[in-house]
């Protein structure tokens, strides 16, 4: 198999295989943190990290990692990763910590990690693993980050913690001020957030291929 | 969580604290495996079994060899290992007393390690301090919940194949906003018991 260019690893985990919308990855995850946004970047910066250094570390040792116990293996690397970055948002952001709860170690069980490990890194050469680790976090990123956007905005009527719509909508006249959807932040908001983005993108997706077939 | 009885905790983890519809724990297989009854019904049974055997595991694990050595922050490592070789020990002693449960459940437990489910329990149990009856009753109760759950799902998606769906949706687009829908419904049992 010759190994693939370095731009389609970058346009297939942002767009083209999202391990989000199209391979509907990691979603346990996804939704659980999405209705605060500085803690959904957070936790995105951290399942990177681990993303792209647990691809790095699979991808240097693929050919002394004995095929049987590959997965084991696996697990335990990507669960030293985690526990590195556990260790350190305890350190620096212990609010941020506690409010993510068991989530943070969940990154161990995310399947997007698994996935790209078994899919990409064992099959590949380090610099290529590490690239792709990183932009399938990023592509993981951003799906959560845009989420927890609109989550944060309807639910809590702020972005990142600053009262925005409340003033707006006083600006415009409204005498309430602004009607926090609790909805929003509850679970149900995070599944119908998650289905609306993959309804867009999946139709984004059809418009270009029947567009391509005219 | 002392004073909280382990029953309660039973209850309110199959509805008002839903591993899957509140916690969204266990999604992906979920969402993969919930196109037919049949499958769900043993995925269920197997993670109930594993999530029973492996909260009493950790349990015991966590307060008596990692609390008392002060190695707290190896319980991913250790629960993690904990989870896959008890799942790798259950595959062996079914395969080897039960051949027709083996065949029905067998297939489902190496999709299991890797359910966040089962850590995702564990690691509440920890957070939660609950004692040791409390997190056996919470991993059963966790796992009764997670089938209901997909057991609903995999129901209405059977019914919902040959309807007309907006082809941007279908599949995991539609599962998603009937989960949606089911935990709006589960939050309607949310006055009944509240656990944190």
């Amino acid at each position: 198999m010759p190994s693939p260019k370095a731009i389609d690893v970058i346009k297939d985990d942002l767009w083209k295989n999202n391990p989000v919308t199209v391979q509907i990855l990691g979603i346990c995850s996804t939704l659980a943190v999405t209705n605060i946004f500085l803690n959904t970047l957070i936790m995105s910066l951290g399942l990177t990290f681990v993303t792209a250094f647990s691809s790095l570390t699979v991808s240097v040792m693929r050919n002394i990692i004995p095929l049987r116990v590959r997965m084991m293996v696996q697990t335990l690397i990507i669960a030293s990763y985690v526990v590195i970055v556990d260790i350190a948002l305890k350190a620096y952001v212990p609010d941020i910590s506690k409010a993510l709860g068991p989530y943070v170690g969940l990154i161990i069980t995310n399947c997007i990690i698994m996935g790209r490990l078994e899919a990409f890194a064992s099959s590949n050469k380090p610099s290529l693993a590490f690239l792709d680790g990183v932009m399938s976090g990023v592509g993981y990123s951003y799906v959560l980050l845009v989420i927890a956007f609109f989550r944060e905005l309807l639910g809590f009527g702020s972005i990142l913690g600053y009262q925005v719509m409340d003033p707006l909508m006083r600006a415009i006249g409204a005498s309430e001020g602004w009607v926090q959807w609790a909805f929003m932040i509850m679970a149900p908001g995070g599944f119908f957030m998650l289905a609306l983005f993959i309804w867009v993108s999946n139709n984004l997706a059809i418009a270009k291929v029947s567009h391509s077939q005219k | 969580m002392e004073g909280l009885s382990p029953w309660v905790i039973f209850f309110a983890s199959i509805f008002t604290g839903n591993i899957l519809l509140v916690y969204f724990l266990g999604m992906c297989s979920f969402l993969s495996v919930s196109k037919q009854v049949k499958t769900s019904l043993g995925l269920g049974l197997a993670v109930i079994f594993v999530l029973t055997i492996t909260s009493a595991l950790n349990y015991l694990v966590y307060y008596y060899i990692l609390e008392p050595l002060n190695i707290e922050y190896l319980r991913f490592i250790a629960f993690i290992i904990v989870i896959a070789s008890a799942v790798q020990l259950l595959e062996m002693i079914i395969e080897r007393f039960s051949e027709p449960l083996y065949l029905n459940l067998g297939i489902f437990l190496p999709l299991i390690t890797v359910n966040c489910a089962i850590l995702g329990v564990s690691l509440f149990m920890v957070i939660r301090q609950y004692t040791f009856i409390q997190s056996v009753l919470f991993g059963a109760g966790s796992g009764i919940g997670w089938m209901l759950a997909i057991l609903a799902m995999a129901g209405i998606r059977q019914r919902i194949n040959e309807d007309r769906i907006p082809p941007a949706l279908r599949g995991p687009g539609i599962a998603l906003v009937i989960s949606g829908i089911m935990a709006m419904a589960f939050i309607g049992f949310s006055g009944i018991v509240q656990i944190q």
